[in-house]
Order: C-alpha cells, then sequence, then structure tokens
C-alpha cells in the first residue's frame, strides 16, 4: 500500500503539521526535535532545493536509525556549500571522497559495519544527478548488482549547477544549460534517449526504488522510512528544483516540483523487486506549459520565437508518463479527488 | 600539529559561524490578515477565530470567543442573512464555509449544555437605560453589563425580542430559542422592565447617567390605494405581530401581499401556513430587483406563494383587486402600460417598510433627525450628549445582524463616554485576499446542505424549516475554514525553510524567524496556506 494523503481536517497531510491529526500522524519535519541534519549556516542559494531535499530525507532517515546513520556524500552542490573546510553543516557522521565514487565508498563503510558487528548503524549514500546518473553510474550499478545494503538518495536539479549549470544526461529536452544553448533548429537540450535512472535501478530488480519532491514531503518521508526498514541496495531518486540553473523565483522551489509533479513530467511512484507498487497521483492536472513557463532555463519555447512544436513534445513526454504509470485517477476530472 | 590527523590544519568547525542572513535584501515577518469573513459581519464577529476552536472540536471555548461580540448566536445562526459566507475566500475554490450553520450549531449547543457568560468582572456604578428589548438593546445591554454598568431595559411590548419576536416567523426563528437566549442576558444581572413604554426620553431618564435608545421601526408604511368600504386592508406588521397573540389574523383564503422585501415574504409564507389557498406577492419590478433576499423568494416558491412581476394595485373592493401591469424603462423604474386585470382577494396586506415611531425624543436638544430616522456620530451618539442611539431608529440598513452591531458599538462608546474618554477605532489590519493564500494545501470539501423541512409540514405548520447541523458535519463544516491571514500552525514555514532559520515555538505559541541565518528567499511566504506571513525590505 503507497502513501495515502489523508484528505480531511482541513489540510489534510497536504501541510508539513497538522494540529488537527493524532501525534502518530504528524510528520518528522513538523517536529520541534527533528535532528536537523543539515543546519543553518550552510552556503546553499536562497531557496535551494537540493538543500531542503536533504534535510527532509535525512531527517526522515535519522528518526528511523535512530540517529544511528552514517552518510556518504559524492561530489556536488551538496557536498561543497555544506563543508567548505574546515567547517560543516552537516549533524551526521559524513563523509565525502570523490565524484564518482559515492556508491562504492557506501559500500565499504556498509562492509566495515558489518565487519565491526555494528548492524544498528545504517548508511546513506547521496549526491547530485551529475554523480549518479554520469559519473558514479557504474560504480551505483555495481552497488545495486551486489545488493549492498546502503540507500541512495540521488538529488536530482537536472545539471550539473555546482560548476555553472552545464547539462547531464537527467537534463530534460530543450532545456538551456551552459551546454546546451538555445541555437539551431532544436534549440537547448536534444530530444535523445532519456536515462531514466529509477528505471535502470529497477531493472536490478533492488528491493526498493522510489522517486519522489520536495512538494510532497510526506509521500517523500513515507519512502525514506520504508526504505530504511529493508536492507539491500534501495534507491530513491528526489526532484529538487533549482532556482539559479532553472532561472526560477527562490521562493518557487517548491511550486516548480509541484507543477513537475502535476504536469506528468515527473512520475512520483515507487518499485519493490522491479515492479511498481505505488504511484501518487496528479491531484490537478495542468499542462506541461504551466510547468515550463516560469522557469528562464525554456524561455527560448515561448514568446517572439515561440516553438509550439517542441512544447508539444514535451506534452507528449509527460502524456505518455501519466499513460505508463497510471497517474490520474480513474475516472478523473478537472476537480476530483 | 601534532594533535591534528595527516595534512589536517584547522580544527573543525560548524556552519553556525557563517551568518547567512547577511545575504537577505527582504524578511519575512509574520502578521495577522483580517480575513474577509471577519471584515463583511455587521455584528463585527471574530468568525476565523471562532471557528478555529471549532476546528478542534473545542466547541465551548468556539462559543466563548463567538459570544466576546455577539450574545444570540443560536438567532444569528438562524436570522442573519450572513454577508459573510459571500465574503468567504472558499467560494473561490468550490463553495464558501456554512460560517452561519456552524455558528448555529454552538448556539444550540450553548442552549443544550447550559453555557453561561461569565459574571461582570467589575462594578463601575454606573447607571444605563436601554430603550427597546429587541437585538440592538439587548446586544448593547450584554456589552454594558459585561463592563461592568448596570444595565436596566425598558421595553414597551409584553416580552423582550423586539422585532426578532414580532416581526421574524416562528418558522424561521423559534421562540425557545430566542427565549434561551434573552435569559441569559438577563442573567447576567440586566434588568428587563416590560410593558413601560418610554413616552419622553428626558424624563425617563432621571437617575441615569447615559441611556441607549433602540425603539426599532414599527410604524407601518401606508399607500394612497382607492378602496370600497367593504375591503380587508392590513398592514404586514401587525399581521405578524398578532402572530405573537392570542388572536391569530383573518385573512382569508385569497391573500394578496404588496410589497418587495422580506417582510412581504414572511407574510405570504405566514398566510399559506395559515390555511391560504392562495398567496400571491404583487410586486412592481422584477425579481432581480427584488430587496428580498433570493434564497427566501425561491423557498416562498417552494412553498405555494405565487408572485406577481411588475405589478402595482391601483384600487381594492370587497373580494378583488384591481391590478396594473408595469414595464422597466432603461434606467430600470418601472412604468405603467394602461393594461389592467383584476385579481380576487379577501385580503390586502401591505408590506411597503416601515417608519420610527420617534416621539420619545421630544423635547430633547440638538438632535438631528433626517428621512424619518435620528443622526447618529460614528460613535453611535445623536446630537444630545448622552443619550445614543441605534438599530432600526438610525439610519443603515434593517437587519437583525446589523442591530446588534449598533449595540456592541454604542455600549462600547458609552463605556468610554462614561468613563470620560473616547473610544478611538483600532486600525484594521489589511485584507486577507484569495491572493495571498495558497489555495493547493487545502483539502476539497464540498460545503454541508443543511436539512430542509418536507414541503408539506412547510405549508401547513410553523414548524422550523431549516434543520441544523450535527456534531459530526458541524466539526466537517469548521474544518473547511482557510483560516485567512491567520496562522492556524500548519508547520509549512518550520519545514518548508532550506535554512532551518524558522523556530517553532510550541503548540498555541506560533514560530519565530531567525534572522541570523534567514537568506530570505521567501519559500515560507509563497507556502503559507494561508496568507500570515509577508516579505518587507530589508532595512539599510
Amino acid at each position: 500500500m503507497s502513501f495515502q494523503p489523508v484528505k480531511f481536517y482541513q489540510t489534510g497531510t497536504y501541510t508539513v503539521g497538522n494540529r488537527l491529526l493524532a501525534a502518530v500522524d504528524h510528520s518528522v519535519q513538523a517536529d520541534p526535535l527533528r535532528s536537523n541534519s543539515i543546519n543553518s549556516g550552510h552556503r546553499a542559494c536562497q531557496g535551494c532545493g537540493e538543500a531542503l531535499g536533504a534535510r527532509y530525507a535525512i531527517d526522515a532517515a535519522m528518526a528511523e536509525s535512530h540517529g544511528q546513520l552514517i552518510a556518504v556524500n559524492a561530489t556536488g552542490c551538496l557536498e561543497v556549500f555544506s563543508t567548505p573546510y574546515p567547517e560543516s553543516s552537516w549533524q551526521v557522521p559524513w563523509i565525502h571522497s570523490l565524484f564518482g565514487n559515492a556508491p562504492a565508498v557506501a559500500t565499504g563503510v556498509a562492509a566495515a559495519m558489518k565487519v565491526k558487528g555494528k548492524t544498528d548503524v545504517r548508511i546513506v549514500a547521496q549526491g547530485g544527478d551529475g554523480s549518479t546518473t554520469d559519473i558514479g553510474f557504474g560504480c551505483l550499478s555495481g552497488m545495486f548488482e551486489r545488493n549492498d545494503d546502503v540507500l541512495y538518495i540521488c538529488y536530482d536539479n537536472e545539471a550539473y549547477m555546482n560548476t555553472g549549470v552545464q547539462r547531464s544526461s537527467a537534463t530534460p529536452p530543450a532545456a538551456r544549460t551552459a551546454t546546451t544553448m538555445p541555437v539551431g533548429a532544436e534549440p537547448g537540450n536534444a530530444f535523445g534517449q532519456g536515462k531514466n535512472l529509477p528505471e535502470i535501478a529497477m531493472a536490478h530488480n533492488i528491493p526498493y526504488v522510489a522517486t519522489a519532491t520536495v512538494a510532497d514531503l510526506r509521500d517523500l518521508e513515507y519512502k525514506v522510512r520504508k526504505a530504511m526498514g529493508i536492507r539491500g541496495a534501495r534507491y530513491i531518486h528526489l526532484f529538487v528544483p533549482c532556482p539559479l540553473g532553472w532561472g526560477t523565483a527562490p521562493h518557487d522551489t517548491i511550486l516548480m516540483a509541484r507543477l513537475a509533479k502535476e504536469s506528468g513530467t515527473f512520475p512520483v511512484f515507487e518499485a519493490e523487486y522491479g515492479e511498481v507498487t505505488g504511484v501518487l497521483k496528479i491531484r490537478r492536472q495542468i499542462p506541461v506549459e504551466d510547468y515550463l513557463k516560469p522557469q528562464k532555463r525554456f524561455a527560448h519555447l515561448f514568446g517572439k520565437h515561440a516553438r509550439p512544436d517542441m512544447v508539444a513534445r514535451i506534452q507528449a513526454i509527460a502524456d505518455r508518463n501519466i499513460r505508463k504509470y497510471g497517474l490520474l485517477e480513474q475516472g478523473a476530472n478537472s476537480n476530483a479527488e | 600539529m601534532p594533535n591534528k590527523p595527516f595534512a589536517i590544519t584547522l580544527k573543525p568547525g560548524t556552519s553556525l559561524a557563517n551568518l547567512t542572513g547577511t545575504w537577505r535584501t527582504e524578511r519575512p515577518v509574520y502578521l495577522n490578515r483580517l480575513p474577509p469573513c471577519n471584515n463583511a459581519c455587521p455584528a463585527g464577529e471574530n468568525i476565523q477565530g471562532w471557528l478555529f476552536h471549532a476546528e478542534s472540536g473545542d466547541y465551548e471555548q468556539a462559543w466563548r470567543v463567538l459570544v466576546e461580540n455577539n450574545p444570540l448566536p443560536a438567532v444569528m445562526g438562524r436570522v442573519c442573512y450572513h454577508p459573510c459566507e459571500g465574503a468567504c475566500n472558499r467560494g473561490q475554490l468550490d463553495e464558501s464555509v456554512g460560517i452561519n450553520s456552524v455558528e448555529r450549531f454552538l448556539g444550540d449547543e450553548a442552549i443544550k449544555q447550559g453555557w453561561k457568560f461569565a459574571a461582570p468582572a467589575t462594578s463601575t456604578g454606573k447607571r444605563v437605560l436601554v430603550v427597546g428589548a429587541g437585538p440592538s438593546g439587548l446586544s448593547a445591554a450584554y456589552h454594558l453589563a459585561r463592563a461592568g454598568h448596570q444595565v436596566e431595559i425598558h421595553e414597551a411590548g409584553s416580552q423582550a425580542g423586539g422585532m426578532m419576536r414580532f416581526g421574524i416567523p416562528k418558522y424561521r426563528l423559534p421562540r425557545e430559542v430566542l427565549d434561551a437566549e434573552i435569559a441569559r442576558i438577563l442573567e447576567m444581572g440586566v434588568t428587563l422592565r416590560l410593558n413601560t413604554r418610554v413616552d419622553l426620553i428626558e424624563q425617563s431618564m432621571k437617575g441615569f447617567d447615559a441611556a441607549f435608545l433602540a425603539v426599532g421601526a414599527h410604524i407601518a408604511k401606508r399607500a394612497f390605494i382607492p378602496a370600497g368600504d367593504a375591503a380587508h386592508i392590513v398592514d404586514a406588521v401587525s399581521v405578524l405581530r398578532s402572530m405573537e397573540g392570542e388572536d391569530q389574523p383573518m385573512l382569508g383564503r385569497r391573500v394578496v401581499v404588496y410589497g418587495g422585501g422580506n417582510t412581504a415574504i414572511d407574510v405570504a409564507r405566514t398566510a399559506k401556513r395559515l390555511g391560504a389557498t392562495d398567496a400571491v406577492i404583487v410586486y412592481r419590478r422584477t425579481r432581480e430587483k427584488m430587496p428580498a433576499h433570493d434564497f427566501e423568494v425561491e423557498e416562498a416558491l417552494q412553498e405555494g406563494v405565487m408572485i406577481k412581476w411588475l405589478s402595482t394595485i391601483k384600487q381594492a373592493e370587497e373580494g378583488n383587486l384591481t391590478v396594473e401591469k408595469m414595464v422597466l424603462d432603461e434606467k430600470g423604474v418601472p412604468q405603467p402600460t394602461g393594461e389592467f386585470e383584476t385579481i380576487e382577494a379577501d385580503s390586502l396586506v401591505l408590506a411597503l417598510g416601515q417608519d420610527v415611531d420617534l416621539s420619545l425624543l421630544d423635547g430633547v436638544s440638538e438632535l438631528k433627525i433626517s428621512n424619518g430616522t435620528v443622526q447618529v456620530s460614528a460613535n453611535m451618539m445623536t446630537g444630545h450628549p448622552g443619550i445614543f442611539a441605534g438599530g432600526d431608529m438610525v439610519p443603515s440598513e434593517r437587519t437583525v445582524t446589523v442591530a446588534i452591531g449598533h449595540g456592541k458599538r454604542a455600549a462600547r462608546n458609552i463605556d468610554a463616554w462614561l468613563h470620560g474618554t473616547s473610544c478611538e477605532p483600532v486600525a484594521k489590519h489589511e485584507i486577507a485576499t484569495f491572493d495571498k493564500l495558497n489555495p493547493w494545501y487545502y483539502s476539497d470539501a464540498d460545503k454541508t446542505v443543511r436539512p430542509m423541512l418536507d414541503i408539506i409540514r412547510r405549508q401547513t405548520s410553523f414548524d422550523e424549516v431549516q434543520g441544523g447541523l450535527n456534531e459530526t458535519n458541524a466539526l466537517f463544516e469548521a474544518r473547511r475554514c482557510l483560516s485567512c491571514g491567520n496562522c492556524f500552525e500548519c508547520d509549512n514555514c518550520y519545514g518548508v525553510c532550506p535554512d532551518n532559520a524558522v523556530i517553532k515555538l510550541g503548540a498555541g505559541k506560533g514560530f519565530q524567524f531567525n534572522y541570523d541565518y534567514c537568506k530570505g528567499c521567501g519559500l515560507c511566504v509563497a507556502e503559507c496556506p494561508c496568507g500570515a506571513i509577508k516579505m518587507v525590505p530589508e532595512q539599510t
């Protein structure tokens, strides 16, 4: 049974907290004593989705492991903004090695804990989409294949933001980056084959794979806690908008994640042993245009030299997601709930 | 450096040394905005405030917050035309919150549970005379008593309630509800003298420090209609008043009501219940132009009341009336057409509005009277120092809710006047308009419809037409409130801050920003469901 939103009690489980819910139904983030795994003073940009997503995910993992957690970090924004030598924002045992080897380091940490007999200590590895889908992809696949006891969390902001917004294999079609300029017949990033890492993870038949966004906190916490309850290789792909790289207002970070999910651009689901077991349904469906338009990285699709044909192709991708994962409620209409 | 590991020269530190608050150009601040419902309430109720307690099922606390402004919630929950619901932001999502039905539930619950008003904390030794025990007078008496003044109400009639008793029919306001709420006010130590008509205010005021006049508007307006000797013409006020006495009015089987206000509807529906086969309202304009509230027109039509639009009565004879058809000109004013018809009528009831009997003010100096009403200043005082007035006798919309609001405002100003000070109106918060909200977060929930009495009983009895909510659906309805402009502790700001710069102070205490680390991204403002945070420029 996947995460079931509580729909009534004024705001149900849509908000972070809810004074009308029973204490057991409260979120980790509503707790005044949450671990704040990544603390104030980090140097992430205003409105950073990754900083927020990392605290959401690691706080939940800390709650589930009763504080017995070691975090392994790949190179990337998250590493750079949280640990400029000699300062650290992390309030968990934390290790960084290289850009591409976080899954392998995590494997090693897990093995060390096993040798020491510390079965209660759990391992989380984390990285951005660059280290996960490109640079550390081989190590990650190996970690999956060996079914090492690690939860790997990918914070996907769809490009190499730390080094100046270069394209990664997670960059969506038509998006402008420093290396995919809006010029030529098909401006922006190419409509390639895509590289759907959650599906690649599922193809390894590992015990648990899930996607989530920073706009659906309760769903994310449910998935992290569920993953922490499983032994073996687990993968969570967390969608974290980037105001800097996407050209969006810092206060719109959560809105962007919400629009990505509601348009079907980013399907939110979970899978066990390679099979989809639950999806978070679209609540108020919107066309992809509503999601793309506020982002400057898609500005060349609109305005004077608008490219409705390219918008239509992006819509077709979203429609395919909706069909493939069954993102709409049965008999859904615009005000379905 | 023998104590440090290989190649390490600095001691590890925490990022808390890095005060990212210096990046900020704008800062978030918590604020309370005025919910549109509160803004629209003529009685000045803190609707969002009492719904907040009802949402958690604490009905007594909800009722106590409610009665800080309005001592008659069970009456209000039945007869108020709820402008709050018209202003409710939820109306732009699905349907407005059923504020009126929750208010009635709380009022009924208070009667059922026997909740009482707290006794006045202090006694000022001042004596205030209230003239008239209608909604305005009762409201003023309640607020004055709470402020510690000794209050005496002089009522000309044989029972308290004013137009709530002698104007509003029983099927809209059962009398045991009215009696219970009046009794609760009197239990605070308010003296009520019935059958005590104030002929001249200056005489009756001797021994009192101030007076509040709320005699209402009881004199029916007349229209000149040529009538035969045997034509049976009565006015609506007397018909409705006589419903409270021993002898019910004799209206006959075919009753025609002339007028288009709520009183006309009340009389027609009453006539139907008294056994009239035909109850016909004659009104000179169209349904859109009718002053009566549309839901009342609709309920009357359901009960079989007929309405002749665009018609005036030219002549009344025994058993029949001559009616002329009208047309609206381009300005919307009805003009005669010269087309006549005759309709059968055993009686004609005139419901053409009411005037105020101002004779008690004879001889009072410095009064301003215009259009048959007493002029009052913003503090509800007439031109004569110490004499205040409110309700239907001053210029304003004539509803129970407005009258209750007048009573409250007058009481505050009388209190200030008796203390030799003045009561400055508190500056209103900015209004929490719909664009200030983030409606994503509210669960979808359709309005709960109150049960209606079946049509046969509505046509034949004076049983209450509209039913109430029970505890389950009252709770549901209360929780539809969006809490516009006022924090309801959803923890969103605390959760969505990427910089942990929001401090949660605990249940009931709200939140606080940690400006040492707040970078001013504005996520908390964007994701606050109810618009209780805003960004302000940073001081340089």
